[in-house]
């Protein structure tokens, strides 16, 4: 027989084992590692804390009491799991998207960062979850007294397990819950620990299961003969209780606040919902399998008046399978311990930071506070926090004799939590909600629940029998397990009914009625339409909201877009970091200080952004309202500018049309005129040259030969016009065929620079820089050359350089290929800059022997290319810049 | 005869258009279902509220059926569940590939 | 008496055709390649006749004409312009400007020639 210290000994090395996987998964996370802590398995693992110790006993009790009724405790989440792409998926991207830190948190941001939500939903959490702790420490004490029954030794008390219970868990929940502050609240270790837990529970559980089935019952067929012979071996359920307790099920399952906690603040990934919404509904079915099997059979096989909730423990240890019971037994610990941690720490950060700390912060108006001063408090605060929380857990148990009162405790605390869930299911998808509202309504069900469950089902006479009979002052009508005279209703789902319904209805009413804040009705609209929105973290909570409140009221004052360009502008700057907000340093909000100060005055830039920064005696919603009405101001005028500047960019637009148009007209008129110019020029040599030959006698052989070479050239020349004059018209058409190749760069300029350069002409030095050019590319190479050799001759012929020198340099520009061809010599006057590329233009003295066609022609290659050519100003020489689409490149590769 | 093979012959302009539209449109009844689930949930899980009960005087249903009902329609809705996650997580990647959003936003 | 012409055109192949049917018929031919400086070289070298080019570098043929007709010892001395542009426009604007004669290029030589003889001619005739 396993003695009770053997049992102390397992419970201490599973707790070490808890520490060491808690502690071990934290360090993990610090160093960035373990992406495994960081999967959906651990997410939907941590999500069962929703299974307490009140399901790892009370539901084989509740079996053995009501039937199947234990079920509807789990179908309730299932039908929230599934439903999770419009319910959950929304709370998460609202909890990450608003840094929200638990659901009194959310409730309060939701509504205009109400404190007194947020005190409301923290009071109801701590009074819902305070009995629920209790129970939990509960099942772990009557556990330890099973064993210590059947030890021989007799050294259990069971007064003092419970405190050591109660404080052991609560140093764990401070050691692993408020380590550091994080901004995020998210805490791996614990989390991991929790996962741990749920495999073990789920482990011990089934491992009963199967002994019970196969091991006691012979088999499925013969269980469930059993099953139906047994005492609860027909179907019958309350159907009020039935809808009742699934319907209450799935709101406590989003609204309590440890089932927040692992949902939403811990929550990494918001994709971790797609394998959770089946895996955790899986969890569910596995937890309940052997649910009905243990309850018949400990019916069957336990002694009349034995504790149903037991059974899970004493039917191992009736047919003495002691290592099956142990693992039942951690199985409980298990369960209870979870659920113990989370919700403590999940209400102490509700203290905390809505209790707390608005208090302290009272307490040190007026004085200086170092930031660094209120992270230690805080701390400081989530640890008592958690002690006093742990000792009301403990002090309950003491008080109400941990009897059988404690077993109907898990639903009182469900109805409870769920009256948050108006409040907010509404503030999730309807704008309209107001504070008001949530607050009536809040209010509203929260009496109902403690006037018509809490005091008539606890002991010790709060209410005198007498109002229960009667109702107070003898008005039937408000007794409170009647209300408006409608008798014979469970009292749960008496309570659930009309506390909820009420809660709905004055919630409604009251956010028809009332009228919300601007910053209530910013944060309404940044609720409902979350997905419309980025999923950039932003809200106002904690150490890190400065940046986002400077933030927001900026982007009021000088519009979104300029606002997010001036705070990328300074986290490149700070960390080069521009998906990021910046740190608030002072050399930040002095500029920023000086950009608002352009449109709301000095002064008032000033003050506002004392405000924020400095910590205030006004409100974050007094400055929205204030920047509200100043953006209005701000925007009609700003309206008016902006039309005027219209107006004039229009017109100048305008007038450059015109004068582009009117300059574009003449040169077509010229066309014609220039046309018959290039011709009829070299024309005129030949027909002077060929005439002398004809008619003039006695020519030397010099002469002729010279004679006859200039009329060679000029029919040359004549001939290269027209292949210019056709090649252009060519490519004007479209009708070019690109012959694609591929080469580098490199090749493409040796080909063109030898090329150009080997006529006769003045002497050009090009220098090149080779590494630049190792460029693949795919285009077509022969035309490229052409603009290359086109450029390069160019200069050879136009700069006035006395040395004239060409540089080439290749780089890569934003997914471009360009090529700088830079001349040493004066340049292009500005303002023939505009039409060198226009045909027959030509600047200054051409008579070189070009058409002016040149650069018309390079032109129009670089657009069948899909790059462009174009004159670089203010570079010295004269400069071209070939540009081609980097997509042509990475085709080729 | 004629039109319908030259319809077939250039199916690159035409097809991946075609494609998106239907997959779009996969994709919004998908999420219908998904709206919907909770609700077959529902129905299927009050059902058992009709049954015959003791109290009706009937023959009432032996507990062992109900249990494989009620386990039945679990299993039906995580089963469903679990092909609809897949079918989101599908939907992510292909949205995933469509950037939508402004860096900065990211 | 040597007869001096003044040959003002860019194109260098037509110059030497020029200065080649000129110098056989006895001128004495000297050549000039800019328009800006143009109507200087024509008051310093003084020649019997002009030959000049409408397209010229700089300065435009009908501009360095019209400068010159404006010194009074210029009035009378015969100009033959050269065109290729050879549209109407030109013309009138050349005889406004105060052109002897008006060419359109290609021309033959013996118009030119002829066209040089008539002028020079006119020019000597009292």
């Amino acid at each position: 027989m396993a003695t009770l210290n053997v049992l102390i000994l397992v419970c201490l090395g599973y707790v070490v084992l808890l520490f060491g996987v808690a502690f071990a998964a934290d360090r993990l996370a610090a160093h960035g590692g373990g992406k495994w802590l960081r999967s959906p398995l651990i997410y939907t693992l941590s999500l069962s804390i929703y299974c307490t110790a009140w399901t790892f006993y009370g539901a084989v009790g509740n079996a053995a009491r009501s039937g199947l009724e234990f079920v509807t405790i789990y179908l309730g989440p299932t039908l929230v799991m599934v439903s999770w792409w419009w319910g959950l998926r929304k709370l998460v991207r609202i909890g990450r998207s608003q840094r929200v830190t638990s659901i009194a948190d959310l409730i309060s941001s939701r509504y205009g960062k109400s404190n007194t939500l947020a005190v409301c939903v923290t009071i109801l959490a701590v009074l819902g979850g305070t009995p629920y702790i209790a129970l939990q420490l509960q099942s772990i004490t009557l556990s330890f007294s099973i064993f210590a029954e059947a030890d021989p030794t007799g050294l259990y008390r069971e007064g003092s397990s419970v405190f050591w219970v109660a404080a052991g868990l609560a140093v764990f929940a401070i050691l692993f819950g408020t380590r550091n502050l994080d901004a995020n609240e998210r805490h791996h270790g614990v989390v991991t620990a929790i996962a741990l837990e749920s495999v073990v529970k789920l482990f011990a559980l089934l491992a009963v299961g199967i002994f019970v089935v196969w091991g006691i019952a012979g088999g499925i067929g013969p269980m469930m003969e059993r099953i139906d012979a047994s005492e609860i071996g027909q179907w019958h359920v309350d159907a009020g209780r039935w809808t009742t307790f699934i319907f209450l099920s799935a709101a406590a399952f989003v609204c309590l606040p440890r089932m927040f906690q692992v949902m939403v603040v811990e929550n990494d990934d918001e994709s971790h919902l797609r394998t959770a919404a089946w895996a955790f509904p899986l969890y569910l079915l596995l937890m309940s399998l052997f649910v009905v099997p243990i309850a018949v059979v400990g019916l069957d096989l336990m002694p009349e008046g034995s504790n149903p909730d037991l059974f899970v423990l004493t039917i191992p240890l009736s047919q003495g399978n002691d290592w099956l019971a142990m693992l039942s037994f951690i199985g409980g610990f298990s369960s209870a311990t979870s659920m113990v941690i989370v919700t403590a720490m999940a209400l102490s950060t509700m203290v905390s930071n809505h209790v707390v700390m608005p208090i302290w912060l009272n307490t040190q108006e007026g004085t200086a506070s170092v930031s660094g001063d209120v992270r230690t408090i805080v701390l400081m605060a989530r640890r008592v926090s958690i002690a006093v929380i742990m000792a009301f857990g403990y002090f309950y148990y003491l008080l109400s004799g941990g009897g059988a009162a404690l077993a109907s405790i898990g639903l009182v605390a469900f109805a409870g939590i769920s009256q948050i869930l108006p409040a907010l299911v509404g503030g999730l998808f309807w704008r309209g909600a107001t504070r008001t509202g949530a607050l009536v309504g809040l209010s509203v069900g929260f009496f109902l629940w403690i006037y018509t469950l809490l005091l008539p089902g606890m002991q010790g006479g709060i209410i005198p029998p007498s109002v229960i009979e009667n109702g107070p002052f003898g008005w039937g009508w408000l007794r409170p397990q009647a209300l408006f005279g409608i008798e014979g209703i469970d009292p749960m789902v008496h309570t659930v009914m009309w506390s909820l319904s009420l809660n709905t209805i004055a919630f409604c009413v009251a956010s028809m009625l009332s009228f919300p804040s601007p910053l209530e009705r910013l944060q309404g609209a940044q609720f409902v339409n979350v997905f419309d929105h980025s999923a950039a973290p932003r809200g106002w909570t904690g150490s890190v909201a400065q940046s986002e409140d400077l933030m927001i009221m900026t982007q009021r004052i000088l519009g979104t877009i300029p606002a997010q360009e001036f705070f990328q502008a300074e986290a490149r700057r700070q960390n080069g970091r521009p998906g990021r907000l910046p740190e608030p340093t002072p050399q930040f909000v002095e500029r920023l200080e000086r950009e608002l100060s352009g449109s709301v005055g000095a002064a008032t830039a000033h003050a506002m952004i004392g405000q924020i920064v400095g910590g205030a005696s006004v409100s974050v919603e007094d400055l929205l309202a204030v920047a509200d009405e100043s953006a209005q101001m701000l925007e009609y005028s700003s309206q008016l500018e902006a039309k005027s500047a219209e107006l004039s960019r229009t017109a100048r637009q305008l007038r450059e049309a015109n004068a582009k148009l009117t300059q574009v007209s003449r040169q077509k008129d010229a066309f014609l005129s220039q046309v018959s110019h290039e011709l009829r020029t070299p024309m005129t040599s030949i027909r002077a040259f060929s005439e002398i030959m004809r008619d003039t006698d006695g020519l030397s052989a010099d002469e002729q030969t010279r004679y006859a070479a200039i009329i060679h050239d000029e029919a040359l020349r004549l001939t290269r016009l027209l292949d210019d004059l056709l090649d252009l018209s060519v490519l004007e058409s479209g009708q070019v065929s690109l012959n694609m190749g591929d080469a580098t760069l490199t090749e493409v300029l040796d080909r063109a620079v030898s090329s150009a350069l080997a006529g006769e002409g003045r002497a050009l030095s090009v220098r090149r820089v080779r590494p630049s050019e190792r460029i693949p590319l795919h285009t077509d190479l022969d035309r490229l050359g052409q603009v290359f050799i086109n450029l390069i001759s160019n200069a050879q012929k136009y700069c006035d350089a006395a040395e004239p020198a060409l540089t080439i340099s290749a780089h890569d520009v934003g997914g471009q290929v360009v090529i700088d061809f830079i001349d040493n010599g004066d340049g292009i006057p500005p303002e023939a800059q505009a039409m060198v590329f226009e045909k027959f233009a030509r600047v200054g003295s051409d008579k070189a022997g070009g058409a002016g066609l040149g650069l018309a022609i390079c032109r129009e290659i670089m657009h069948r290319l899909g790059g462009e050519v174009a004159y670089l100003p203010g570079q010295g020489g004269a400069a071209f810049r070939v540009s081609l689409p980097l997509a042509y490149r990475q085709a080729a590769q | 005869m004629t039109a319908r093979g030259e319809g077939e012959d250039r199916p690159s302009s035409v097809r991946p258009l075609l494609f998106l539209e239907r997959q779009s449109y996969r994709r919004r009844r998908l999420v219908d279902a998904a709206r919907l689930l909770p609700f077959l949930g529902a129905g299927l899980l009050a059902l058992p509220l009709l049954w015959p009960d003791e109290t009706d005087g009937a023959e009432a249903l032996p507990l062992s059926s109900a249990m494989f009902y009620i386990f039945a329609c679990w299993g039906l809705l995580i089963l469903i569940s679990l092909v609809f996650g897949f079918a989101a997580r599908r939907m992510a990647a292909r949205e995933k590939a469509e950037p939508e959003t402004e860096p900065w936003q990211r | 008496m040597s007869r001096k012409v003044l040959l003002i055109e860019d194109e260098p192949n037509i110059t030497e055709a020029i200065r080649f049917l000129l110098t056989r018929e006895g001128w004495q031919v000297e050549t000039h390649a800019e328009g800006t400086d143009a109507v200087q070289v024509v008051l310093s070298a003084r020649p019997d006749l002009v030959i000049l080019d409408v397209m010229l570098p700089g300065k435009s043929g009908m501009d360095v004409l019209r400068e010159l007709r404006e010194h009074d010892e210029m009035q009378g001395l015969p100009v033959l312009m050269l065109t290729a542009r050879g549209q109407s426009r030109d013309r009138e604007m050349a005889e406004q400007a105060g052109v002897s004669r008006f060419m359109t290029k290609p021309f033959s030589n013996t118009e030119v020639l002829t066209a040089v003889r008539d002028l020079h001619a006119q020019a000597s005739r009292p």
